[in-house]
């Protein structure tokens, strides 16, 4: 049961909620709640920012500044919100095909920046709400309705791929260690800059049911087994870690200055002359 | 910081980035693109100077999310493209008209389809501001014809945009834009500012909306009211519904806030309608040719009139009827193949024989051309 704590950040006027029974999505929010709940966030001055897709229909549910925006788009929601007002602090959640395929110039842009904003990346590997269908980070060889011969596209490594692009904090875990989700998210949101959490999570309805992880239990059981801690993977060979889920912080902060507040330094420039 | 009450000698493109400050904008959000592209390098130089924020975004699309984005925190914001640009702007400025957020977007109109003329001059967007983005919405769009108009229009489109929550377009062109004229710069009385929530957080019901204005009232991200913003259709509460009352209720006054104010938003120019047997209705920089134009044909004695939409949308069409008596001739000479003259003939309902006069060679009017056809009758 959530805390009375957690509670207050509900919607309850809002639910229920659409997401299937069984959905990772829940364990998510749910994490993601306890870490506000945690940094003692005001609720007037959190927002929480979305695109579109299951995921994306989070920030309905939760009793703060919500904005569910345009597919793939949310990240420049966020921005604006950010940059007018670098008092609040934002959140950007977002599903794998919302943050990587159709908001993908988005997300590297984001990272770039450094803009203080937590992204909360829900990666299930598919298009849950659409019906199930190949995402950039549905792995090779797996069945999607529009990849019925099996999936020939390399998927994304989301966590390289902001490293990469520029954000200063990065983790990985999944949905069989909440308590793990909750520290990153928490972990994010304290880093001055752009954070980004990926969350392995699963759509057991639209990928499990195809792919042998029929039920979220299936899901769960695959995700503890597949983990792998960070420490464990440096010492693994490539082929050791195939098909491995590494979770881990694999960056904490970095010497990168933050947009908003070298937009401030601006500021000061130009009303100085 | 520079005066605001002054006499300048500049550019439209120019004169509306000042307009738009002095309307109290304070975000730019947006992306290079000819021929607008000065108005973003006036923002980036000026906004700061103001404690307001310049961003250049990834592409069009994020520069339209930007500006919405900061709108929903607080801010007066502007973005300002051209033709593709556009384009890429629609489904952002759709969410705009959904969720009710003001904003101003700005459209310096060249040469299409696609890259088609970037430096040249065109009037081919004047549809797509009407119906770019996909589903039922008022609209409400400038043509400036002038420095100075692009300057006061400016300030309008934010006055309208606080006032109704709604994107005001603001469908300019390349000569409007990079035309150098005299414009006089000064401090706007009486802005507009959006409704702010008049109950206490508690009692807000976000998007339940003034009977009389039918605009709901709105509270900034961070100024202790929660709500819930979406682009998916939604009640009062501003949840996502699929209840037929509740659908209808939204998409009938995402129309009617704007068509029952209509009257108060339509703006045009005349000169010498009252006793025209010919008239020359035009817009944006071809205006400006087209009252050249009037003027030497009543030099030489032809009872040549004009009228000049300022809003493009709503078309000032029961305006430009009252005026026109049965059997007189109306030319309207567009840089399109023919988009604001159907307007015209839906406006005159059959009292005028309605001709169009286009150019799509990526050159402005001469005011010979248009004089032209006055002489032959049109």
């Amino acid at each position: 049961m959530p805390s009375p704590e957690v509670i207050k950040w509900l919607r309850f006027k809002f639910f229920p909620h659409i997401w299937c029974p069984g959905c990772g999505h829940g364990v998510i929010m749910h994490s993601l709640l306890r870490a506000l709940v945690g940094l003692k966030l005001d609720q007037d001055k959190t927002v929480i920012a979305s695109g579109i897709g299951c995921s994306s229909r989070m920030p309905g549910y939760i009793d703060a500044c919500t904005v569910h925006t345009t597919h793939g788009r949310s990240l420049g929601f966020a921005t604006g919100i950010k940059m007018h007002n670098p008092e609040l602090t934002v959140l950007d959640v977002m599903g794998d095909g919302d943050c990587t395929a159709i908001g993908g110039n988005h997300f590297i842009h984001a990272c770039r920046r450094n803009i203080d904003i937590t992204a909360v990346v829900m990666n299930n590997n598919i298009y849950g709400m659409t019906g199930g269908q190949a995402s950039p980070t549905t792995p090779p060889g797996a069945w999607a309705t529009t990849a019925p011969w099996g999936a020939i596209d390399p998927a994304f490594d989301i966590c390289k791929l902001a490293e990469g692009a520029g954000a200063s904090y990065v983790a990985r875990s999944t949905i069989a260690n909440p308590k793990q989700v909750e520290q990153y998210i928490t972990n994010g949101i304290k880093n001055k800059g752009f954070s980004v959490i990926e969350i392995i999570t699963h759509c057991h309805t639209q990928f499990g049911r195809k792919n042998n992880r029929r039920t979220p239990i299936d899901n769960y059981n695959f995700f503890k087994e597949s983990s792998v801690p960070l420490a464990r993977a440096k010492d693994m060979s490539k082929e050791e870690l195939k098909g491995k889920i590494v979770c881990g912080e694999f960056l904490t902060g970095t010497d990168a200055p933050e947009y908003t507040e070298k937009y401030g330094e601006v500021i000061k420039r130009a009303e100085g002359e | 910081m520079a005066e605001i009450n002054r006499v300048a000698f500049m550019q439209g493109n120019e004169a509306l980035a000042h307009g738009a400050i002095a309307a109290g904008c304070r975000f730019y959000g947006g992306y290079p693109i000819t021929p607008s592209t000065e108005v973003a390098e006036i923002m980036a130089y000026e906004l700061p100077k103001f404690g307001g924020k310049f961003i250049q975004m990834e592409d069009e699309i994020a520069g339209m999310a930007a500006v919405i984005g900061a709108s929903i925190a607080g801010a007066k914001t502007i973005t300002a493209t051209s033709g593709p640009g556009f384009s890429l702007k629609q489904e952002n400025l759709g969410l705009a008209y959904e969720a009710e957020i003001p904003v101003v977007v700005v459209d310096v109109m060249r040469g299409g389809p696609s890259t088609g003329l970037p430096t040249k001059v065109a009037q081919q967007d004047v549809m797509q501001a009407r119906w770019g983005s996909h589903g039922d919405h008022g609209t409400i769009a400038y043509v400036p014809s002038s420095v100075q108009e692009c300057y006061d229009l400016a300030i309008e489109a934010f006055n309208m945009s606080e006032k109704f929550r709604q994107p005001v377009l603001i469908m300019s062109d390349e000569v409007v834009g990079h035309m150098r004229e005299k414009v006089t710069l000064y401090k706007p009385e009486n802005l507009i500012e959006r409704a702010k929530p008049s109950v206490p957080p508690d009692k807000f019901v976000p998007y339940l909306a003034d009977t009389k204005t039918q605009v709901p009232e709105m509270a900034a991200f961070g100024d202790g009211y929660r709500w819930h913003v979406t682009g998916l259709t939604h009640n009062d509460w501003g949840f996502p519904t699929n209840n037929p009352k509740e659908i209808e209720k939204k998409m009938l006054r995402l129309m009617s806030k704007v068509n029952e104010c209509r009257d108060e938003i339509v703006k045009f120019e005349t000169f010498h309608m009252e006793d025209a047997e010919i008239v020359v209705v035009a817009y944006g920089s071809v205006g400006r040719s087209a009252l050249r134009a009037v003027r030497d044909a009543r030099k030489v004695g032809i009872k040549a009139g004009f009228f000049r939409p300022i809003t493009i949308w709503p078309f000032p069409d029961k305006e430009l009827e009252s005026m026109i008596k049965q059997g007189v001739s109306i030319l309207v000479p567009e840089v399109n193949c023919g988009q604001m003259v159907n307007e015209v003939e839906r406006a005159v309902h059959g009292k005028a024989k309605v001709t169009l006069q286009s150019l799509v060679n990526g050159e402005l009017f001469k005011p010979s051309e248009i004089f032209a056809r006055i002489k032959e009758g049109c």
